[in-house]
């Protein structure tokens, strides 16, 4: 794999707009619909969003190269990624709470609704099925999870604004939000032809 | 044994994870491109689902209650690693078209949320055959929105368009169906007006593409929830019991804010003080209706 800044570039660009994590591969759906009521609240999952899976992806990628691959085990990697990711997160939890209070404060009451978030442990297995190194992963992690963060804020933000509109009766509540989840799927359709 | 075949209705029809409890989206949205694929992904999951909850109701009483999370999770992702190796060597095709969300089985909150809700609490068989059931209704709504997407989208059928299964092409098909019952000379104005009208509307007929595209995906989603809430109204209407049995965080992923583990987690005094909407008492129960599945 060539490390040139061109290709971490359009791996950046790739998987936070062109396949965004949510618009176009349905990872993390649930954090998205559920807690993007509000642009203040969104915005914090998103940075929590972007703190864990950066995290994940440096620790899953240091395990995948220095332990699964030597040792030869790396059919492991769903069985170890799933239960490293989720004792990452408490770790981070403890961590923050007690050292940086006022980064807990901000993202505190996010981190236990990542722990079996499909998109942390989404982006570990893509990093290892696509054969990216340590510093590929890391890129993309980041990337991906700046697509999550801009994708729930702006949705959030079209709550914020139909909140009072004169919706029909069946389609209030969720299905309106899947609606404009769709049409914001379309809207991303159009970086297809970015790279 | 009456027990077993009333968790199999239980799961197919009364709480079908898909149509009526909205659980396991993820999956559900992102591999229903086809049929084929949701028949595919309906059936590995159903493998895992029912071993996990065979496994898990077997060593009830062994794993202590502390470290049941990490115990069941540590079972589910064997037994998606099996299946998964197991695609890879004998459907090689169904393992490409599926990728990452094989191993994304074990994030599946269907899978979790049995475990929690069902295995860890009832004897062997009724867990097994639990598991079987949710995971037959997994199958048949993946089918079903598969079957849809695809129909609507490519136009063709589990992969086979009418030209593969009759020899003609649908839609010349389809207006063999209408010559049939209009009589394209006939003296008849009116008849032959809708004959025009039938045949130039099959005729000019494409697939809509976007429909297996991402965005599909999510207004098939958008029509599902809406008659959801419709069917939700009406049973209440009915005085009907809408309130379903819980699943793992106590409620479904799509109403998480409103209802699950987020409202707890979320800047409660907030949501507290917040000013009831109008559409908030649609979501006041924590589940959806009963009649979904039935429905489709």
């Amino acid at each position: 794999m060539n490390d040139s800044i061109v290709q971490l570039i359009v791996i950046a660009l790739g998987s936070s707009l062109v396949s965004n994590v949510v618009l176009s591969q349905f990872l993390g759906l649930c954090p998205f619909l559920g807690v993007s009521k509000k642009v203040k609240t969104a915005a914090g999952m998103g940075g929590a969003v972007i703190f864990v899976i950066t995290l994940a992806s440096l620790v899953a990628g240091l395990l995948y190269e220095f332990i699964l691959v030597p040792l030869g085990i790396t059919f492991l990697k769903t069985i170890v990624f799933i239960l490293v990711i989720a004792a990452l997160v408490q770790f981070v939890e403890l961590f923050l709470k007690k050292y940086v209070k006022s980064l807990y404060k901000a993202l505190g009451v996010f981190l236990p609704l990542i722990t079996t978030n499909c998109a942390v442990l989404g982006v570990a297995i893509t990093n290892v099925n696509l054969e990216y190194n340590l510093l590929t992963s890391v890129v993309n992690g980041f990337a991906t999870s700046v697509g999550f963060a801009i994708a729930i804020i702006i949705l959030a933000g079209i709550r914020e604004k139909i909140e009072y509109n004169d919706i029909p009766k069946p389609f209030r509540g969720m299905p309106i939000v899947l609606v404009t989840a769709g049409l914001m799927a379309i809207a991303f359709c159009g970086f297809a032809g970015l790279i | 044994m009456k027990q077993c075949m009333e968790r199999l209705y239980n799961g197919l029809i009364k709480e079908n994870p898909t149509f009526v409890l909205m659980l396991g989206m993820c999956p559900t949205l992102a591999v229903t491109t086809s049929a084929i694929n949701g028949l595919g992904m309906g059936l590995s999951t159903m493998v895992v689902l029912a071993l996990s909850n065979f496994l898990i109701s077997a060593l009830r009483k062994v794993i202590p209650d502390k470290v049941r999370i990490p115990a069941y999770i540590v079972i589910i992702a064997t037994f998606v690693t099996l299946v998964e190796l197991l695609l890879h060597a004998y459907i090689p095709v169904l393992h490409e078209s599926l990728g990452i969300y094989i191993s994304l089985i074990v994030v599946n909150c269907i899978i979790l949320g049995r475990a929690e809700a069902y295995a860890s609490k009832n004897k062997i068989l009724p867990s097994l055959f639990d598991g079987i059931g949710m995971g037959l209704g997994f199958t048949m709504a993946l089918t079903l929105i598969g079957l849809v997407r695809e129909f609507l989208g490519a136009g063709t059928l589990f992969g086979f368009s009418g030209a593969d299964l009759y020899g003609t092409p649908l839609p010349e098909l389809l207006i063999g169906l209408v010559e049939r019952w209009l009589d394209p000379n006939s003296s008849n104005e009116t008849v032959r007006f809708f004959y025009k009208l039938l045949t130039d509307e099959i005729a000019s007929f494409t697939p809509m593409g976007i429909m297996i595209l991402a965005p599909g995906a999510f207004f098939v989603l958008a029509v599902l929830t809406a008659i959801q809430n419709v069917m939700k109204e009406r049973g209440k209407a009915k005085g009907k019991d809408v309130s379903k049995i819980q699943s793992g965080c106590n409620s479904d992923c799509m109403n998480c804010s409103d209802s699950g583990c987020a409202k707890r987690l979320i800047e409660p005094e907030e949501l507290d003080s917040e000013e009831v909407c109008d559409f908030d008492d649609l979501f006041d129960d924590e589940n959806p209706g009963e009649e979904e599945a039935a429905d489709e």
